[in-house]
């Protein structure tokens, strides 16, 4: 059975794009075979992050429009055979997508996929609620930030309501996805810590990804985080945050926390 | 807990959770419905200007949106020769 997960925040800049990237790859590893989806409709990037950019000839706006076949439009990862992508437009505006156009293709690739990972812009217009829409999983990104916290808040209430899910009576399962963490800070007490989201949010959590230069320097050279440095700390992250989106069960650890006695008097090691 | 912490001057985790949990108390009641403190601020307003000429720059309205109670302070300046013929 097809799963639909929908990774979005609200805010933007939190790692919506990069989480689906690391994610995707991660449950693509798995050999279950995965789509990433972007909704970004005008913007896209998710393009950019796989290292696809060069190889995008149809994307999803030509598909609803019927400008192309959907297998066409998929483009395969170089690295991992069960990895796919469907882009998003960039030349079109958001209002070229529409709802029944949107059904349409979800029902297509639900017949092809174990995962569908949708990508959502930030904002709670059109392509925001289009992304969610047919969800079964919500992965909600967060950094430890008021702005952040208030609007995945936001988002949360949404997803309660707008979804075919909601709509049915039922719930999307929803799994906050803390990023840029930073356990030094929040220990100093200048950071929101795990607990705090936590409890602000009220929803379970599924991954804490470190603040870390891998994340930057994988979007450099266009590789999933997973993929570009798969022991690196947010690969480690991502990969048991899919782990446990798959339904295992494994322990949670906040990175950056093994210090000993000694590292905790005399300074901290930089990650 | 580090020990430095303990020397340390004030934090500013704990400020942004409270902030957070005030806000978001009352963001999650008004969805659906428009804030009662707004609405209320708009009705009291109506009805003064029923009986009296108000000055828009004579009123100042303050909200104060706290954990348990919500204040809302509404000042308006009533010129002796305002006084609506009703």
């Amino acid at each position: 059975m097809a799963k639909v997960i929908v990774v979005t925040s609200g805010k933007g800049g939190v790692g919506k794009t990069t989480s689906t990237a690391a994610l995707g790859a991660a449950l693509a590893q798995r050999n279950e075979k995965t789509v990433v989806v972007d909704f970004d409709v005008g913007l896209r990037n998710l393009d950019l992050v796989m290292g696809a950019e060069r190889r995008v000839v149809y994307d999803l706006v030509n598909v609803i429009q019927g400008d192309a076949k959907l297998p066409q439009a998929l483009i395969r990862d170089k690295r991992l055979e069960t990895l796919f992508l469907l882009p998003a437009s960039q030349t079109r505006d958001k209002d070229s997508l529409t709802p029944e156009g949107v059904e349409k293709v979800m029902g297509e690739l639900k017949k092809h996929f174990d995962w569908i990972i949708c990508d959502s812009p930030a904002g709670i217009e059109r392509g925001a609620t289009l992304a969610m829409r047919h969800a079964d999983i919500a992965v909600i990104v967060t950094n430890p930030e008021v702005s952040s916290v208030r609007d995945s808040d936001r988002i949360i209430g949404l997803l309660d309501a707008k979804t075919e899910r909601a709509e049915r009576g039922e719930r999307v399962e929803k799994h906050l996805l803390l990023t840029r963490y930073d356990q030094v800070r929040a220990e100093r007490g200048d950071m929101l810590k795990v607990d705090d989201v936590l409890e602000i949010l009220s929803i379970p959590l599924v991954g804490i990804v470190p603040e870390s230069t891998d994340v930057l320097k994988a979007s450099n050279l266009g590789a999933p985080v997973t993929l570009a440095d798969s022991r690196s700390a947010p690969a480690l992250a991502y990969l048991d945050a899919a782990r446990r989106i798959a339904g295992e069960t494994v322990p949670m650890t906040i990175p950056g926390e093994k210090r000993g006695f000694l590292g905790k008097l005399f300074g901290r090691r930089a990650a | 807990m580090s020990i430095f912490r303990f020397f340390s001057k004030q934090t500013s985790a704990p400020t942004a959770r409270e902030r957070l949990q005030v806000l978001l108390a009352h963001e999650r009641a008004s969805v659906g419905h428009s804030d009662l403190v707004a609405k209320l601020r708009e009705e009291i307003l109506a009805v003064i200007a029923k009986h009296v000429q108000v000055d828009g720059d004579k009123v100042t309205v303050k909200m104060d949106r706290g954990e348990n109670v919500s204040t809302l302070e509404v000042d308006i300046e009533i010129p002796l020769n305002a006084v609506r013929a009703a």
